[in-house]
């Protein structure tokens, strides 16, 4: 008997988690409409999203390589040059022409090259003279050589068809960087037929700049400046590679032999001189011989002549055509009358892999001059302000751009100065002989290296002042935030008991409240100057930054004698520094600026905001569009009214199939049926906790929906106990209550404490509980507050007989106080001993309801007696007749009538 | 059975009997303990039901007070050793820098972190907020929020909290509340606590970035409550995800474990650097970019990137977590 009901239990109780799981894995697709349509809405703008990629994705870009004809040598040989084509999908087209950094060759520019051909530009790459596969030696940008190769290649692209005109003439720009940008300036100065010049990170005087001198007022001005030796020498070495200048010809020549590559050689013999003059420090006897042959591969010769729009970017970070270069270049290029948009870029010479979008900018700029699109920012001058951050998703630095609000400052308007006054008492320096041990302040190429000790914390002030070798003054804190914009001036009084001439180095530091020393972009400003007799006065511009100095920190003006990268004196010397006392005034220039954010990163917030209200709007239609419950007056007064309910499952399984039923006020209503007939789930129904397919359950006349508030007239326990198995006993039922929300005197706490008889282990946790204690907690949760219904699903299952036999006078007792009670079972004795009222469920209906003696009918009177067959011939003879029938006719026997029908 | 089925045939035969009045045993008297009188004196005593308010008094915006359930949540035994945890990792962190001395390395931001996170109360609760939300915050915020509702469902406590009636969707809202309650309050008492057991262990001294700017006192709270509110902006994520899991299914464990596993995807796939452009849409993608608050000058980028793509993602998956919610048939 016990194995029996065991199975059939068990198998019920597979039956409910399967169709539980079934129930659960269909409610993970979506079940209604709008859930469905917006899927749908993604998938067809996924759809959308990819013909659009297909069909607007360009065609393929056609590349054709040729060797066109350069300037000859001078000594008459042909020069060819080693080019490539860039066709886009749609001719004519304007043509851009790139030209590479010194080291490189035209493969370097192709990335550009399909990137400007994908946007409707015709490219032509070439690699320079000297330089790859192309023949001829290098000039350095001259405007004999280059330069005039330029201008063939400009021939070439004005008579093919598939170059866009205008008015007859050629849609041209040029672009490049350094070693190219200087030819596109010079280019775009000299042949008109370029509509727009681009140019990133180059020089305007090589003299200036391989020679700097950054005295700005003061007798000294003007004689010479300090050989940048690190870098030219770098600079010399790349251009000597096999990978950059192809094979070497081998031709036995003289200058092979000097080592000088392909060099030309007037270049190689100015090399060869900065290497062999005394004590490397300036051009003296060969200076105006020198200055000549690089003032050939000068922007700045041939600038004044300059027509079309530049757009100039400059590395922030470049110690070897630092901003000023471009400042000389922004002058001259105003000064001519061309239009001019200006850019300081983040990264520059020394950066290793800055992610300026150089290639982009100079897109937009040809977008705008050739095609006379709109541009898409406002104003001519950008700057990069450095280290606002290390971006933690690529670990690169980030960048803010500022827009200045008033243009490149030029001599119409100059940038805003403000004066800090410095201190310092006057100190003695001291160069070391031969230079060395020199500060370390940016190393050619491996500026990586320097950044990368910054990036680890270590200081590279450490690197870059010396003992003993460095005089510093410092403006007070400051009282606000100053952003540097540009080069600082201050006015120095140096002197030298034994030198006729200084060779110092000044910086502008970022002192931090704890002493915390930054050298902004790692740059130095080398200074010649002639000590004529005695005390000198003299004004220095300091390197050329964009920095933000943040209030409480100090600038600091510190001039050392030493600097790696430059060409030193090499007797010992000793200088004594001093502020000019009339005039101790740092002089920072700090434009006006605007943060430009990134369009993208506005776009985020903008989408995040839309989808916030869409799905806030979804949310508020879908909770509101929620039935009601509806009321029927009629059946206030009635507990419990089940009308037609159907419940069926995803699987189209029909738990429950049109029951009906009511439970009046007072009544104890036993339902009944075998495992899997339905009862429980008019129960979760009852209680709100799923949804009919159709069919109401009324309580009160009110209908039961999720949360409805009539619910909280309702106790229930249904499918076992429902604790919180960390919370003591009395614990569980007060936080119970106090969830429901209502006052806690109406929760009749003793009460249900007594009909729960846990006694002291009422204390104790849950999960120390057998499972009978449990049952009976959760039947004393369920009638906290002594609800008008009470609900108990298989009360007994788990209680010893004494403990059910009182829950059965409890709960008669309970009904006999007005209040209704609901028992499920699938005991027969259990109900019909409990239930004033039954009603008996199978395979989901109703196949009896009534009072208990109704259904279990009969109302016959049972007579017992000693001897059946006496008995029944006794009544016979008097004429009663009689039957046997067996002694335990009783709800048990209809039921199983009942069920055993209909299956 | 056996023995219910015995009872009942002993009680039809005391009725029986009780019919023909020679046997006095009902069942009261049989089974009743002596305490028991009370139940059945106060039943007795109970004024007959009069007509009483349609909703007894009932006001569902009172159901399941945030007290109530932070009560509820608090006594868990998993929440007291979470916190625990969290109070003793800070001062196992601290000894083993104390015992092995600071790391040394160089590269990205993290790296030099740990390099600094000796130098003082600031850096160590850097350092630690560095090294815990990757993985151990995501596990807690994950556990707090995805198991709140799976647990209830475990426990079969959510259909009586339901029936109570707590509607359905305040029971999420609340529920909610609490978990993130618990999530936030790890997130920013992490570091906060960090804070005392850097200082204890190596000085009070202000944060220094990496970058190698130093910070002011008043900076160091400025920014480690810039971290501390990004990273709870960020956490909320997980939360939303843990949390649509949780009301998806009836398992804790499949919840919380879902929502972790679907980070570590996402950290794997962030990993990728060929994956680019489309990276940026990963959950976890703008994860560390509160380092971005480190540097002498805050960079927001990242951090509104972040922020905005973890308001869309919780944005929808809190939606979808309602929505299920309100109309599922709760079955278990």
């Amino acid at each position: 008997m016990r194995a029996r009901r065991s199975e059939r239990s068990d198998a019920g109780r597979r039956d409910i988690a399967r169709t539980a799981l079934l129930g659960r894995l269909a409610g993970l697709l979506p079940t209604n409409r709008a859930l469905r349509a917006s899927l749908a809405g993604v998938l067809v703008l996924v759809l959308i999203g990819l013909v659009l990629a297909i069909v607007l994705q360009p065609a393929a870009i056609k590349v054709s390589s040729q060797f066109l004809a350069g300037t000859p040598e001078p000594d008459g040989k042909p020069v060819a040059l080693d080019t490539s084509l860039y066709l886009p999908a749609t001719t004519p087209a304007p043509a851009v022409l790139l030209a590479h950094g010194l080291g490189g060759t035209k493969a370097g520019l192709d990335a550009q090259a399909r990137d400007l051909a994908r946007h409707g530009y015709l490219v032509l790459t070439y690699t320079a003279r000297g330089f790859g596969s192309s023949g001829g030696l290098i000039h350095l940008d001259s405007v004999n050589y280059e330069v005039k190769d330029a201008s063939r290649l400009l021939d070439f692209l004005q008579n093919r068809s598939d170059v866009l005109h205008r008015d007859g003439k050629p849609v041209l720009g040029v672009a490049g960087s350094s070693y190219g940008g200087a030819l596109a300036l010079m280019l775009g100065a000299t042949d008109h037929r370029v509509e727009a010049v681009a140019a990133d990170i180059t020089w305007n005087n090589l003299t200036n700049a391989v020679f700097p001198n950054n005295v700005a007022a003061g007798a000294s001005a003007g004689t010479g400046g300090v050989f940048k030796k690190l870098w030219v020498g770098y600079l010399f070495s790349i251009s000597m590679r096999p990978g950059a200048t192809g094979t070497p010809a081998p031709t036995a020549s003289g200058t092979d032999a000097a080592g000088c590559g392909r060099f030309a050689p007037d270049i190689c013999a100015f090399y060869q001189r900065t290497g062999s003059s005394p004590n490397g420090v300036g051009p003296s006897s060969q200076a105006s011989q020198s200055s000549a042959l690089l003032s050939l591969s000068s922007p700045s010769t041939v600038l004044s002549g300059i027509k079309a729009p530049v757009l100039l970017t400059q590395g922030e970070q470049d110690s070897l055509f630092p901003l000023s270069e471009a400042d000389a270049n922004a002058r001259q290029i105003v000064a001519a009358g061309a239009p001019l948009q200006m850019r300081w870029r983040s990264g520059g010479h020394d950066a290793g892999n800055a992610d300026d979008n150089v290639s982009g900018w100079q897109r937009q700029f040809f977008d705008q001059r050739l095609r006379g699109m709109a541009a898409n920012s406002d104003g001519n001058f950008f700057l990069a302000q450095r280290d606002a951050g290390i971006s933690a998703t690529n670990g690169r630095r980030v960048n803010t751009t500022l827009r200045a609000n008033d243009g490149y400052p030029g001599a119409g308007h100059p940038a805003p100065v403000r004066g800090l006054p410095l201190t310092g008492v006057a100190q003695t320096i001291s160069a070391p002989p031969g230079g060395s041990p020199a500060a370390v302040t940016s190393l050619p190429a491996l500026s990586g290296v320097l950044n990368a000790a910054a990036g680890a914390g270590i200081s590279t002030s450490a690197l870059s002042a010396l003992p003993g070798q460095v005089a510093s003054f410092r403006t007070a804190p400051l009282t606000a935030p100053v952003l540097v914009t540009g080069s600082s001036t201050v006015e120095l009084s140096v002197t030298s008991p034994d030198a006729k001439e200084a060779t110092l180095f000044v910086s502008l530091h970022d002192v931090a409240a704890d002493g915390t020393d930054t050298l902004p972009a790692n740059l130095v400003a080398p200074v010649q100057i002639t000590l004529a007799g005695g005390r000198q006065n003299v004004t220095l511009r300091l390197p050329w930054i964009v920095s933000q100095i943040p209030a409480g920190h100090r600038l600091s003006v510190q001039v050392s004698t030493t600097d790696f990268g430059y060409a030193m004196p090499g007797d010992p010397r000793s200088y004594r520094v001093s502020l000019d006392a009339a005039n101790s005034v740092l002089t920072v220039p700090s434009l006006a600026t605007t943060t430009i954010r990134t369009g993208t990163v506005l776009w985020w917030p903008v989408l995040a905001g839309i989808v916030l209200l869409l799905c806030a709007a979804l949310l508020a239609w879908r909770l509101r569009s929620m039935r009601r419950s509806t009321r029927d007056a009629g059946l206030a007064g009635v507990p419990i009214a089940v009308t037609d309910l159907v419940k069926e499952y995803a699987d189209s399984y029909r738990a429950v199939d049109g029951v009906s039923f009511r439970v009046e006020r007072g009544q104890v209503l036993g339902l009944l049926g075998p495992n899997g007939a339905g009862k429980t789930t008019v129960l979760r129904v009852l209680m709100g906790l799923i949804m009919p397919t159709s069919g109401t359950v009324r309580v009160f006349g009110v209908e039961v929906t999720p949360g409805a508030p009539v619910l909280s007239r309702l106790g229930a326990f249904v499918e076992g106990p429902g604790l919180l198995p960390h919370l003591t006993g009395s614990e569980n039922l007060r936080l119970y209550w106090a969830a429901t929300g209502r006052p806690t005197e109406q929760a009749h706490l003793d009460t249900v404490l007594e009909i729960a008889g846990l006694g002291s282990s009422i204390d104790r946790r849950v999960k120390t509980y057998s499972h009978g204690m449990q049952q009976r907690l959760a039947i004393a949760q369920a009638m906290l507050g002594l609800p008008e219904v009470l609900v108990l699903d298989e009360p007994t299952n788990g209680l010893d007989p004494p403990q059910i036999a009182e829950m059965r006078v409890v709960l008669r007792r309970y009904a006999e106080t007005g209040r209704t009670v609901i028992v499920s079972s699938h005991l027969l004795a259990e109900v019909e001993q409990t239930c004033s009222h039954v009603v008996v469920m199978h395979r989901g209906r109703v196949v009896a309801a009534g009072s208990v003696t109704e259904v279990a009918g009969v109302g016959a009177v049972q007579l017992a007696v000693d001897d059946p067959v006496a008995a029944a011939n006794v009544l016979a003879e008097a004429g009663i007749s009689a039957r046997e029938v067996p002694a335990r006719r009783a709800l048990e026997d209809v039921f199983l009538d009942l069920t055993s029908e209909s299956t | 059975m056996t023995d219910t089925r015995n009872t009942t045939d002993a009680k039809r035969d005391a009725r029986k009997t009780n019919a023909s009045k020679t046997n006095a045993r009902s069942p009261d008297a049989r089974s009743e303990p002596a305490t028991r009188r009370g139940i059945h004196a106060r039943l007795a005593d109970l004024p007959p039901l009069a007509e009483q308010p349609p909703d007894s008094g009932f006001e569902s915006t009172r159901t399941m007070p945030l007290r109530v359930e932070f009560v509820r949540q608090f006594k868990r035994r998993r929440t007291r050793l979470t916190m625990l945890f969290m109070a003793i990792l800070p001062i196992l962190i601290a000894s083993a820098f104390d015992i092995g001395g600071s790391g040394s390395g160089s590269g990205s931001g993290g790296v030099a972190l740990v390099d600094l996170a000796t130098s003082g109360a600031g850096n160590f609760a850097l350092f630690t907020e560095f090294a815990s939300v990757g993985f151990l915050l995501v596990v807690i915020v994950a556990m707090f929020c995805g198991d709140t509702v799976a647990s209830e469902a475990s426990w079969s406590s959510l259909r009586y909290l339901l029936a109570a009636p707590i509607p359905r969707a305040r029971l999420l809202r609340q529920k909610l509340a609490v978990a993130l309650g618990f999530s936030f309050g790890v997130n920013l008492l992490l570091p906060a606590w960090a804070y005392l057991v850097g200082g204890v262990f190596f000085g009070w001294a202000p944060a220094k970035s990496p970058l190698g700017a130093t910070f002011s006192y008043a900076e160091t709270w400025e920014r480690m409550a810039i971290v501390g509110g990004y990273a709870c902006g960020q956490a909320v994520v997980v939360a939303a995800l843990a949390f649509f899991l949780g009301v998806l299914t009836d398992a804790p464990l499949a919840a919380v474990g879902g929502a972790t596993f679907v980070v570590v995807v996402s950290n794997i796939l962030d990993s990728i650097t060929a994956l680019d452009p489309y990276r940026v849409v990963l959950p976890t993608h703008f994860q560390y970019s509160w380092l971005d608050a480190l540097s002498r000058q805050i960079s927001w980028d990242d951090m509104i990137r972040g922020t905005s793509l973890a308001v869309i993602y919780s944005a929808l998956l809190f939606t979808a977590a309602w929505i299920r919610f309100a109309r599922k048939d709760i079955t278990s």
